[in-house]
């Protein structure tokens, strides 16, 4: 892997159809290029790089260092070639005297305002100015000392950059980038002439609109704009190529080392996902793998409330090993069971739910997709076969309309939102179905079309009712319909879907939204070309989230919008291993590739390859893991990297679960909530150490490669392995590439599939076998993966969650850009001085009957419990609706979420709880609580640990 | 009694507003016109007695009751120092051949158009037009000479569901000053150019992109605006035609990059005043991305005086490729600054001597900067070319956008290379670094002559002067070296002479 990649200048130019190549000579050499290619790029291509500094091929041509002119045959004067198209038969000269003297002239210009610090700068060797200087060949620098800009102050403002406008060479590339790789408009340049200057519109990065992605950074060809890491150790000597650990996007990233240390971490632009960008988490957000809160040795205990004791791995396996044991011959075979992380790779995944099915001798093994997408699986399955989303995210690039529901990208998914914006910003139109007011639904140069600000938990009839519009204005695609899909069952859902209680007049005042709004949207989605639905947690968590995803398979089915680039139904996973964690067979019912435990067929597949009897009867799923644990039935459990004490609902209830529990083991980077409840602790390796595949969003198998040595010395599966030999099943993999083969000799979606074969082609999207050696970018472009599309009616049945005088507010949860999930990752990172505390969103309204003024203790009650948080009055949110995240384990969010699930998949009702907001003035009695079990805990840790 | 008296920027300027209080309250019918182009005579005022015209110039409002007793029967104008040769006789107006300043000063810059001209033009083919645009050899007059022809034809053979037609009055050289005056004299002739651009290229919108120093062309642009909309000049099927045309005005923020006409668009669309690179060409890519036609205001008012004698006949005035007339703009040091509008051709020598009538100090001459900030300064023996785009082109030198500002001996040609890199320092956008640095480094080093002859300097400036018209991505900066060249290779010795 090369530290730094080809930069071709420009960007790379989409072949247009109807036109052929076009052939150019770069100083004699012939080059071949699609028409719109510029001379830049093309000479590149050809092998003769052109000098330059304002280009860069993340950004479109600007044309203001004017150090890349060439001469063309035939022409008067000189070309910039950046800005330059190609045109057939063009003769290129890249290098003459007049060029040389006019390049040099510009550069003595630049430097004649530039510090002469090259060896003390924190760019020196990685600096494009300085490349350039030595490319043209200055030598010497005539100008008298003159005005200049070197005495410009630096502003460290943020944590993980500094900007030095000292050595700012204005070329603009930073400001581009925020516009167009990002979309956030935080720059600009400010000024004019000599004046010029790169500024935000406050006095500092951390107080302006910048949202920390790193693009200005990455863009930046001198030390202007500078990750702090480098400035602090000097520039990265080796890079290796690996995969983001946040969300379900799964970005790559370069991994850039001196020695074992990573040094920064820089957005691959060939990487299938992001194309180069990049979000402040992925970015800089990782060293909390490095943070002293991290446990990196086995610890052992009897009992939660005594300390922890460091052993070496072998007490620590066998100490777990004989205690499932125990449990086992006591409360029987089905007291136990295992949760596989969709933050650990593929290979992990499958290593836990192999164990539970052959060392547990059973199918108690769950995920937490349990408790986010479950339904997406569910949902999709039904209708269109296959339990994934049915796009890449390029396909975004070919929508016309697209319809963002119950997601938020822009903080919770930021580089898919760039993409997204980009997408807008060239004129496709947005709609925005969220009881909030997301970024999405205006923010600089994107403007929803349309915002169906739906109450929560009535998602159901409000999808029903843009396919009402759909069905009854004669909107469907009766092609699509006839060709694709199961008629029957279009046919009962036709009629269904007409009836009056669907119409947007009855719903509108069900769900808050006006019926124009609902039909307008309908119109705009069935007529568009290519309409694409993009989808998050507000769609799966609520007690109809299974009846959701299939409504909008629906309206997907029914419109045509399926099967080609630019449409589809797409989930925006939470996670960077939520789709692979279930498709390594992760839940209860389900071997490895969606496959029923209960067919024999399948079972006796897995059973001669794994040489033992596999349990047909589907194990138990999480919440059914604690019911029983309640009864006292359940009494072991192996956790993967889950904090279910955080982040699963009713958090009283999980409690009670755990303590009941004789043992617990936990295999995670820090103590967290839930270890806190553990009896034995295996460290885990973080992303930088892993060995593996991480499953994104869009299906793709992304490479994640070790930059450092495990710091436990083990890797998750190594330990995993070692419990199920421990407890008498041998497992035998040498290495997780191993694991991987074994997956893909089992599972028809993963046929093709190796560490070897991803090595060689980036990254593959499933299906991947032989008739998809490199994968499958859009699904169901022929036929649905079961054949034809199934229709499903989808009554809607309101949630038990209601409002009433006492609890008359409703609360519905979600993520901050800064903060991931519960927060044990970037909480040890830097990011946390962007939130360091969840707060809770009220409207303006609700707050000024209530007394509440912005900033003010609250108290939030539902009917399960009540918590703290501070007021943040907004607008955001509709009169109504209250918001919060739950980041900070000291929240407590999930102490007053209810124990309502979707009806189909258990996926808890976290969107919709009512509850009352009144101010207080000291912490919930549940805070208090939980800082006395934060401070006992903590002491019970070793010292030093 | 009835009396005449400029209204525009330069009368107003020099109490025109207080001539007419002291007219009014003498209850002398006044009719408020444009300037005649008689700089050096505003405030110019016209009385009419007993059908007997009398002109007046350097008009002041102390002087209004002597000027009206003395065009009373038993008087004698002629005597005051303000009389002027009439108006019909005046040298100054005589050898001038009108086309676009036709109407200027003659009657109220709201005086409405003859319809039949206009509607002439909508019942022909719109390839017709160009045709004729092409006939009569118009060139741009903003200052690049491009032949307009062409534009028009590429704004008219690109696909588009919207095309614009943007004019561009942001006149910002110094000592030019057609723009304004047509504007506040005889605002309909620029949109009776523009309804015809429009109507030959299918653009349906126009904007005047107004400097926001015009406050005067303003008013009347508006007040002009209102007028052609009620009586169906612009609007809905105008004159009755199929063809429809709006009109707006947009008043700049104060930035001369923005005359060059990519700033001026990204201006247009909100954004900051800055260069964008060509291609594409805004006759394809323009305004909002759509093909866009923009020309100078001259350009575009010169297009009704072309239909009005004909295209060929348009064709035959001037000289080989340079057509039809020029309003040229003189001032400076000079005694009749003002617009002379004629064919192309005449000398710089006529202009300076005939009509300016020689410095305004009375001192030598010694040099004349022709076309602007970034025009060349030519020598006394250079005053012969006659001025056509191709005789100036062969000294260096160009047209521009037809000012000639004038000097005396007392100029120092150093000063004056200097003041050409801090016009470019000042008025630079800030995208290229030619010009962004260039000028800066090119004012300081233009310092270093002060003490006399600096030979690394000459070198170095020279050096300069090719990077910003070589590597320049527009004119602003590709042009600053045509002052500074101009004036060291003409006149050496100011920058060799010791003035400390």
């Amino acid at each position: 892997m090369r530290l730094r990649e080809t930069d071709y200048g420009t960007p790379f130019v989409n072949a247009d159809e109807s036109s052929s190549a076009v052939k150019v000579s770069i100083d004699g050499h012939q080059v071949s290029v699609n028409p719109g290619t510029s001379i830049m790029r093309a000479a590149t291509m050809a092998g003769v790089p052109i000098p330059k500094l304002c280009a860069t091929d993340s950004i479109e041509a600007f044309g203001s260092c004017r150090i890349c002119l060439v001469e063309v045959e035939g022409r008067n004067g000189l070309v910039a070639s950046c800005t330059e198209p190609v045109q057939e038969g063009m003769e290129v000269s890249t290098q003459t005297p007049q060029l040389e003297k006019i390049r040099r002239g510009v550069m003595e210009l630049y430097i004649s305002d530039h510090p002469l610090d090259c060896l003390t700068c924190s760019a020196n060797g990685d600096c494009e100015l300085q490349d350039m200087a030595g490319a043209v060949g200055l030598r010497e620098v005539r100008y008298a000392e003159g005005d200049n800009h070197l005495q410009m102050p630096v502003d460290s403002s943020n944590p993980y950059f500094a900007f030095d406008p000292s050595k700012c060479i204005v070329c603009s590339r930073c400001v581009r980038a925020c516009d167009e790789v990002q979309g956030t408009f935080a720059l600009t340049i400010d000024g004019r002439g000599f004046e010029s200057k790169v500024a935000t519109s406050t006095d500092n990065f951390m107080d302006s609109e910048c949202v920390s992605c790193g693009a200005c950074v990455q863009a930046c060809p001198t030390a202007t704009l500078m990750e702090k890491n480098v400035i602090e150790h000097g520039v990265p000597d080796r890079t290796v190529l690996t995969t983001c650990a946040y969300c379900g996007v799964g970005c790559s990233f370069k991994a850039e080392l001196k020695g074992d240390q990573v040094v920064r971490m820089v957005p691959y632009k060939d990487g299938m996902a992001n194309h180069g960008a990049s979000c402040v988490k992925g970015r800089f957000a990782w060293g909390y793998a490095k943070h002293p809160d991290r446990i990196t040795e086995p610890m052992i205990r009897d009992s939660i409330h005594d300390p922890w004791q460091v052993v070496d791995w072998d007490t620590a396996i066998q100490t777990a090993a004989d205690r499932f044991k125990a449990i086992q011959k006591k409360y029987g075979r089905l007291a136990i069971g295992g949760i596989t992380s969709s933050r650990t790779t593929i290979e992990d995944v499958y290593a836990v739910q192999k164990m539970v099915r052959t060392a547990f001798r059973n199918n108690n093994v769950d995920t937490c997709a349990r408790v986010c997408h479950s339904p997406t699986g569910y949902g999709l399955k039904k209708t269109f076969g296959t339990s994934a989303g049915t796009q890449n995210f390029d396909s975004v690039e070919h929508a016309d309309v697209i319809v963002v529901v119950g997601a938020n990208p822009t903080e919770g998914h930021p580089v898919f939102a760039s993409r997204l914006k980009q997408r807008v910003r060239q004129g496709a139109k947005l709609i925005v179905l969220d009881p909030r007011q997301i970024d999405l639904v205006r923010s600089p140069h994107v403007e929803a079309a349309f915002h169906l600000p739906l109450l929560p938990g009535t998602n159901v009839p409000v999808m029903n009712a843009l396919a009402h519009v759909v069905a009854s204005e004669g909107l469907v695609d009766e092609d699509f319909v006839r060709s694709r899909c199961d008629t029957d069952a279009y046919q009962e859902w036709f009629d269904f879907i007409k009836q009056e209680e669907n119409s947007p007049e009855h719903v509108a005042e069900i769900a808050g939204v006006s019926a124009d709004d609902i039909r307008g949207a309908a119109r705009l989605y069935a007529k568009a070309r290519n309409s694409a639905i993009y989808y998050g947690l507000g769609v799966t968590e609520h007690s109809q989230g299974s009846t959701m995803v299939m409504a909008m398979a629906n309206l997907a089915m029914a419109t045509g919008n399926i099967g080609r680039p630019g449409v589809g139904l797409s989930p925006l996973r939470g996670q960077n291993n939520v789709q692979g964690a279930v498709d390594a067979g992760s839940f209860p019912h389900e071997l490895p590739g969606y496959r029923q435990i209960t067919d024999s067929e399948t079972r006796s597949l897995f059973e001669s390859a794994w040489n033992i009897d596999i349990d047909p009867e589907p194990g138990l799923r999480i919440p059914n893991m604690f019911d029983e644990a309640c009864a006292g039935n359940f009494k072991g459990m192996f956790i993967q990297g889950e904090d279910f004490m955080q982040s699963d609902p009713n958090t009283k209830h999980v409690e009670e679960a755990f303590s009941s529990m004789e043992c617990v083991v936990i295999q995670d980077l820090f103590l967290t909530e839930t270890a806190k409840m553990a009896h034995v602790f295996l460290p885990g390796t973080s992303f930088l150490e892993k060995d593996g595949t991480f499953v994104n969003a869009e299906r793709r198998i992304n490479r994640v490669r070790p930059v450092a040595k495990a710091a436990t010395g083990l890797q998750e599966w190594e330990a995993v392995q070692r419990l199920a030999n421990a407890m008498g099943y041998p497992m035998d993999f040498k290495s997780s590439s191993d694991i991987m083969d074994e997956l893909a000799r089992l599972t028809p979606l993963f046929a093709g599939v190796s560490f070897e074969h991803l090595d060689n082609v980036n990254s593959v999207q499933w299906p991947c076998n032989d008739d998809a050696p490199l994968g499958t970018p859009v699904m169901h472009m022929e036929t649905f993966a079961h054949g034809k599309g199934m229709f499903v009616t989808t009554e809607y049945e309101p949630t038990k969650e209601r409002t009433n005088r006492r609890f008359p507010l409703l609360l519905t949860t979600g993520r901050r850009l800064a903060q991931y999930n519960v927060g044990t990752q970037t909480r040890r990172t830097e990011n946390n001085i962007w939130l360091t505390e969840d707060e809770l969103e009220i409207h303006p309204a609700d707050a000024e009957v209530r007394g509440i003024r912005d900033g003010d203790w609250l108290s939030i009650a539902s009917r399960m419990g009540e918590i703290t948080l501070h007021a943040k009055v907004t607008e955001r949110v509709s009169p109504g609706v209250v918001y919060t995240t739950f980041h900070h384990p000291t929240t407590g969010t999930n102490i007053i979420t209810t124990d309502l699930s979707d009806w189909a998949t258990n996926c808890p009702e976290y969107k919709v709880t009512a509850v009352e907001v009144r101010p207080a003035n000291h912490r919930s009695k549940w805070s208090e609580q939980f800082a006395e079990r934060e401070s006992r805990q903590q002491d019970l840790l070793p010292t030093g640990g | 009694m009835k009396a005449r008296l400029s209204d525009d920027s330069c009368a107003r300027a020099l109490g025109s507003a207080q001539i007419a209080a002291e007219l009014i309250a003498r209850n002398i019918e006044v009719e408020l016109v444009g300037s005649l182009g008689m700089h050096w005579a505003e405030p110019l005022l016209q009385l009419e007695e007993d059908d007997s015209v009398f002109s007046f110039g350097n008009v002041t409002a102390s002087a209004v009751g002597r000027l009206v007793e003395s065009v009373e029967p038993n008087d004698d104008p002629s005597s005051s120092p303000h009389f002027l040769q009439p108006i019909e006789t005046q040298p100054f107006l005589a050898g001038q051949q009108r086309l676009v300043f036709d109407n200027a000063g003659v009657q109220h810059p709201l005086t409405l158009p003859v319809p039949t001209q206009l509607e002439r033009i909508l019942e022909s083919d719109p390839t017709e037009i160009i045709d004729a645009i092409q006939t009569s050899g118009l060139r741009g007059r903003g200052g690049a000479g491009f032949p307009a022809h062409i534009k028009w034809r590429t704004v008219a053979e690109t696909e588009s569901d919207q095309k614009y037609i943007v004019c561009n009055a942001d006149e910002g050289d110094s000592g030019t000053f057609s723009d304004r005056m047509i504007m506040e004299a005889d605002p309909f002739k620029l949109i009776e150019g523009m309804v015809a651009a429009g109507y030959a290229t299918e653009a349906t919108s126009g904007i005047i992109y107004l400097r926001s120093e015009y406050p005067v062309a303003l008013e009347y642009l508006n007040k002009a605006i209102e007028l052609a909309y009620e009586n169906n000049i612009l609007g809905k099927n105008l004159l009755n035609s199929n063809f429809s045309f709006d009109l707006e005005v947009f008043v700049g923020a104060g930035a001369y990059i923005c005359g060059e006409e990519t700033s001026l668009l990204e201006s247009l669309e909100g954004k900051r005043g800055q260069i964008r690179f060509k291609p594409p060409l805004p006759a394809i890519e323009g305004l909002f991305g759509k093909p866009t036609l923009v020309h100078n205001v001259i350009t575009l008012a010169s297009v009704p005086g072309i239909f009005d004698i004909g295209p060929a006949e348009y064709g035959s005035l001037g000289v080989g490729a340079s057509t039809g007339t020029m309003p040229f703009q003189i001032s400076g040091n000079v005694k009749q600054g003002g617009l002379i509008e004629i064919p192309f051709g005449a000398t710089v020598r006529s202009l300076i001597e005939d009509y300016g009538q020689g410095t305004f100090s009375g001192r030598p001459f010694r040099t004349v900067q022709i076309g602007g900030p970034l025009g060349a300064y030519l020598s006394e023996r250079e005053l012969d070319t006659p001025l056509t785009y191709e005789a100036m082109a062969e000294i260096g030198a160009g047209i521009g956008h037809g000012g000639l500002v004038v000097f005396d001996d007392t100029v120092d040609l150093r000063e004056q290379a200097e003041y050409a890199f801090l016009f470019c320092e000042i008025e630079s956008c800030g995208k290229c670094t030619p010009c962004r640095i260039g000028s800066v480094r090119g004012k300081e080093t233009m310092r270093r002559f002060v003490d006399g002859p600096d030979i690394r300097a000459v070198q170095l400036v020279e050096d300069l002067c090719d990077v910003m018209e070589q590597a320049s991505l527009c004119q602003m900066g590709g042009m600053t070296p045509i002052p500074v060249r101009s004036a060291m290779q003409r006149f050496p010795e100011d920058f060799s002479r010791i003035r400390r």
